[in-house]
């Protein structure tokens, strides 16, 4: 389709933004291959892990027909500040609470990201938009349960735990919606809305479920959203994930697999 | 010359590498043929499963081997996602290889998406057909299947869950 050239940064930010957040995620939620609570958990994340790789890579072909390079290279041979990933995917797994309640926040955020974008006048990212929207469904189905699960109908511990886990995850999952130097370009092209309907939307469709699972949402005005990822400034975590992830291909870069 | 009945029956004995007996055809994720018959060439577009399934670069290759077998001087084979593949497009014949395989396959549903109740619904067991069957996990040990628990015959059985 036809672009205007003005729009290409802000395209090209845009979905190296939600690229970057689909990979660094889908390596954390892998990280619990062989390790879940139980078997069931362990086959979920890292089969949510394996749908949130197939996005990056979607996203990043797009940038590839965009004039960014091939997806492997993006993803593996870039460093830190060249990531626009936002805070809340970097941090280490931590228990299943904290891994959990980011699964949980962060995906009604790309759901309700998806379903905007759905209506985007870029064509591909419309297309792909129509397209992963059963999956990341399963997502949240997935996160949504459990919360309740754990929040309304376990122990004390579990509730304690997730109430704790919220509050830890809440300021990182604000730093979703980290404004861009494009968001008026974008809107106005009919690119995407902006982060701050997303982050409305957002905490729309938090609310009820966070009521369902007797979790009490941190107050707005408390909290300090966990802003920098989306401008190359990360957390100490992200670098040694990115070391680890493209250990093996940096080895040898040429390799056929 | 090659015709596109030609092209559509080579594309029906390509299989998906995770589950036997189930065509490329049966499946609907071929989306589109456009064959150029004078020059010898042709386009295969195909919607893959979900945008992660790990078969879709086999099926691309799969495809092309096996229409170079036909006096083609070029094969090309592209992924998209327009339209969006659905369970809706599993052919009849493709339900039938899944209950044979033991896979209770998904129900057709009305309206653009699936709606959510269709997890939690009674999906009957493939094993001996009760529907006192119970969501064990919506995550299984490929991206399109589902575990169920079948309290009639006690056991565990998958299904192609619906997208």
């Amino acid at each position: 389709m036809k672009l205007e050239p003005e729009l290409l940064p802000a395209l090209k930010d845009l979905l190296y933004r939600m690229a970057d957040d689909a990979l660094i995620l889908g390596h954390r939620h892998s990280e619990w291959t062989g390790l879940g609570p139980i078997l069931e958990e362990d086959i979920a994340f890292s089969s949510i892990a394996q749908d949130k790789l197939g996005h990056a890579y979607a996203l990043y072909q797009l940038l590839h027909e965009l004039g960014e390079p091939e997806p492997d290279r993006v993803a593996f041979f870039r460093d830190a500040p060249e990531f626009r990933c936002c805070h809340l995917v970097e941090y280490p797994n931590g228990g299943y609470d904290f891994s959990l309640m980011r699964h949980f926040l962060f995906d009604v955020a790309e759901q309700w990201r998806y379903y905007l974008l759905e209506q985007s006048r870029y064509e591909p990212l419309a297309q792909l938009a129509r397209k992963v929207r059963g999956e990341i469904k399963y997502h949240v189905f997935h996160a949504t349960q459990w919360v309740v699960q754990l929040g309304a109908r376990g122990t004390e511990e579990s509730h304690r735990r997730l109430q704790q886990a919220l509050e830890t995850a809440f300021p990182l999952a604000l730093g979703i919606f980290e404004p861009s130097d494009y968001e008026e370009v974008l809107a106005h092209s009919g690119i995407f809305p902006g982060e701050q309907v997303l982050q409305q939307r957002w905490l729309e469709g938090i609310a009820p479920i966070l009521k369902q699972a007797t979790l009490k949402m941190p107050d707005l005005s408390d909290v300090v959203p966990a802003y920098g990822g989306r401008r190359g400034i990360h957390t100490p975590y992200l670098q040694p994930l990115l070391d680890e992830m493209g250990e093996v291909i940096r080895s040898e870069p040429d390799a056929e697999w | 010359m090659v015709t596109v009945e030609d092209i559509w029956q080579k594309l029906s004995t390509v299989y998906d590498p995770e589950i036997p007996g189930l065509s490329i055809t049966d499946m609907g994720i071929v989306a589109d043929v456009q064959l150029d018959a004078t020059a010898g060439e042709v386009v295969v577009k195909i919607t893959p499963t979900f945008v992660g399934c790990p078969a879709t670069a086999l099926i691309c290759s799969e495809i092309e081997q096996r229409l170079l077998q036909l006096p083609l001087r070029r094969v090309q084979v592209e992924v998209t996602y327009d339209p969006p593949w659905t369970t809706n497009r599993l052919s009849e014949k493709a339900r039938e290889v899944l209950r044979r395989f033991g896979i209770a396959p998904p129900p057709v549903y009305e309206g653009p998406e699936f709606p959510l109740e269709l997890l939690q619904a009674k999906v009957p067991c493939p094993y001996c057909g009760g529907t006192d069957t119970v969501l064990q996990s919506p995550f299984g040990p490929t991206l399109c299947r589902a575990i169920y628990y079948c309290n009639t015959c006690r056991q565990a059985f998958e299904h192609f869950k619906p997208v």
